[in-house]
């Protein structure tokens, strides 16, 4: 019966989405219903074929199939997220790389925003729900709730990330930053979410362990933080049902500071609590020791979830935004400092007594190294969010230094160690193919991260200064054009970090890749051992 | 802008007040007597059930 229902919906959206193809008002729009009608045919035949199929009773097993695909899912959309963001250093760096006939579609402005979201929420995402799905499963001792609930949120998830690629390449974006999709890709999303937050929140319903491990804290605060600022930020009334253009229902400031809550709490829960979920609970797992303080992560938990969401409005300094706003936004970023290295330590220590492991475990190290650089970047924020640092930094690629500490080096260094340490259970391997090739990745992506950063904080400053230089007669010493000029050696150098990075992260999915296919399984417990 | 007074005044008052008491509570709850046993479970809990779920029956879990 079930699986009429589901034939008969998958037919109605290709349907549909084949009417809305038709009649589209812009070619983005146009292109997006047809991926949908496609999307909706292939998992309409999958259906069909698969219908009145036996279902066996799975409930003492783990569902790890989606977890296996986050993982290919996550290594996929890193490389090319990557890719693109040495692109676009290249464009920035050498113009003429903004190819005449690829105008519109390749050039730096629709390039960017695929950038950033193929790395936040197609790598990230992808890191999120597979780390969510296997951390809830092993932590609560139950299978994933909902059946197969959990393959519609990983195929969903990839949809959103393909309709919202080809939106920005042909044009469809509403203009909030690490929130461009239009508002048929948000309703998507919504839906997506609901049924993520369903599978997250059913399995720790049916938990066998009493207690819910503080790493599910982290990922469920994700869940429901990223829901409410999705839903309030992007309420906007679409032009047309079929178009991809709206209008945004709230105006000038108050529509500044809701995107920038949004903003800052994407980063705050998407980018920080989320991933300290997964560190909570693959540090200790990899160290093969009990978190250093579960006193500290409950602390660290509750100082993030009060303190996090004022911070938004240390994006608007010196704006229209009212005086009184943007200083509490400084005050509460300052704040969380202190809450962001309590919980640094806490990764770190976890490491007191088995701190050979860094010598020779490459996967320990990359962790450590994620777990400073959630340290040096939640220092450097605050510091930034200060206004008289921000009258400085802001508008300059000091602040493109800052996300990229935070993002390459935590973000991505946390989640290259979680599929080091998850490929070779997933399926089933003695270890990894090879430790070295780790070793390669963790030092080409440790110089990359580095060369970014620093030549970022020198460009950064340097136009900062040549912004607010003034003669004896107080007039304007420098053109923008000559910061542009000052700043090409520092842009090369910052796509050869990125090119390092992105040749780190290619050695490790060819590791990945080897170690599943070269490997045989290991040997499971049930089978026969001759008698000796 | 009656109805913004109001709020704005509520939230730097007693909202605030309310929220810090909550967040200190919260603090004090995990240092209660008695939580470091627990604690110490939870945190180590992660290490069972690696390779698949526990047994309907709680008592018959495997270490």
């Amino acid at each position: 019966m079930w699986d009429y229902l589901k034939l008969a919906g998958l037919g109605l959206v290709a349907v549909l989405a084949a009417i809305a193809a038709n009649y589209a008002r812009d070619l983005a729009y146009q292109v997006n219903a047809i991926t949908v009608m496609l999307a909706a045919a292939i998992a309409f035949l999958w259906v069909l074929r698969t219908a009145g199929d036996p279902k066996p009773d799975l409930s003492h097993e783990y569902f790890d199939g989606v977890v296996r695909a986050g993982a290919i899912a996550t290594a996929f959309w890193g490389a090319v997220g990557f890719l693109v963001g040495v692109v676009i250093a290249l464009q920035l760096a050498f113009p003429q790389l903004n190819f005449e006939f690829l105008q519109g579609y390749g050039n730096f402005g629709r390039l960017r925003p695929l950038h950033t979201s193929a790395v936040i929420f197609a790598f990230g995402g992808n890191a999120l729900i597979m780390s969510a799905f296997y951390i809830v499963q092993r932590t609560s001792a139950a299978r994933l709730f909902g059946g197969s609930l959990g393959w519609f949120v990983f195929w969903g998830w990839q949809l959103v990330i393909v309709l919202a690629a080809t939106g920005y390449v042909l044009g469809a974006t509403q203009g909030k930053e690490y929130a461009e999709p239009v508002w048929y890709v948000d309703i998507l999303i919504t839906v997506v979410w609901v049924a993520f937050l369903i599978t997250f929140m059913g399995t720790l319903f049916k938990r066998k362990e009493p207690h819910i491990y503080v790493a599910n804290w982290f990922l469920l605060s994700m869940i429901l933080t990223v829901a409410m600022l999705h839903l309030v930020n992007n309420a906007a009334i679409p032009v047309s049902i079929f178009g991809s253009a709206q209008v945004q229902l709230y105006a000038g400031v108050q529509d500044a500071m809701v995107q920038w809550w949004y903003g800052h709490n994407a980063v705050g829960f998407f980018l920080t609590a989320g991933f300290l979920g997964m560190m909570y609970y693959f540090v200790p797992k990899q160290a093969e020791r009990p978190v250093f303080s579960y006193k500290l992560s409950i602390i660290h938990f509750w100082a993030l979830i009060f303190l996090y969401i004022w911070a938004g409005p240390h994006h608007l300094h010196y704006t229209a935004l009212p005086d009184w706003a943007s200083t509490l936004g400084m005050v509460f970023s300052v704040i969380l400092w202190m809450p962001s290295w309590g919980g640094m330590i806490n990764g770190l220590m976890t490491l007191s007594g088995a701190w050979d492991k860094l010598r020779t475990d490459p996967i320990i190290r990359m962790m450590v190294v994620s777990i400073g650089f959630y340290g040096m970047s939640t220092f450097e924020g605050p510091m930034m969010s200060i206004k008289a640092v921000n009258s400085l930094s802001h508008y300059t690629d000091w602040t493109i230094g800052h996300v990229h500490s935070g993002a390459l080096g935590w973000n991505g260094m946390i989640t290259f160690g979680v599929l080091y340490y998850l490929v070779p259970r997933l399926w089933n391997r003695e270890g990894l193919y090879s430790l070295k090739l780790v070793s390669w990745h963790f030092w080409l992506a440790t110089i990359g991260i580095v060369l970014y950063a620093s030549s970022m904080w020198v460009t950064g400053i340097m136009e900062g200064l040549m912004w607010r230089e003034v003669d004896a007669n107080g007039f304007l010493v420098n053109a923008f054009a000559d910061t542009v000029a000052a700043k090409f050696p520092m842009y090369v150098v910052r796509a050869l970090g990125g090119g390092l990075f992105l040749t780190g992260a290619l050695i490790m999915c060819w590791n990945l890749w080897m170690t599943v296919r070269a490997q045989p399984a290991r040997v499971t417990q049930n089978s026969a051992v001759p008698a000796e | 802008m009656e109805t913004y007074s109001f709020l704005r005044h509520m939230a730097d008052s007693w909202f605030l007040l309310a929220m810090t008491i909550g967040f200190l509570a919260l603090c004090l709850w995990a240092f209660r007597p008695g939580s470091r046993a627990l604690h110490q479970d939870v945190a180590n809990s992660i290490f069972r059930n690696d390779d698949r779920p526990a047994e309907a029956n709680p008592a018959k879990k495997e270490g």
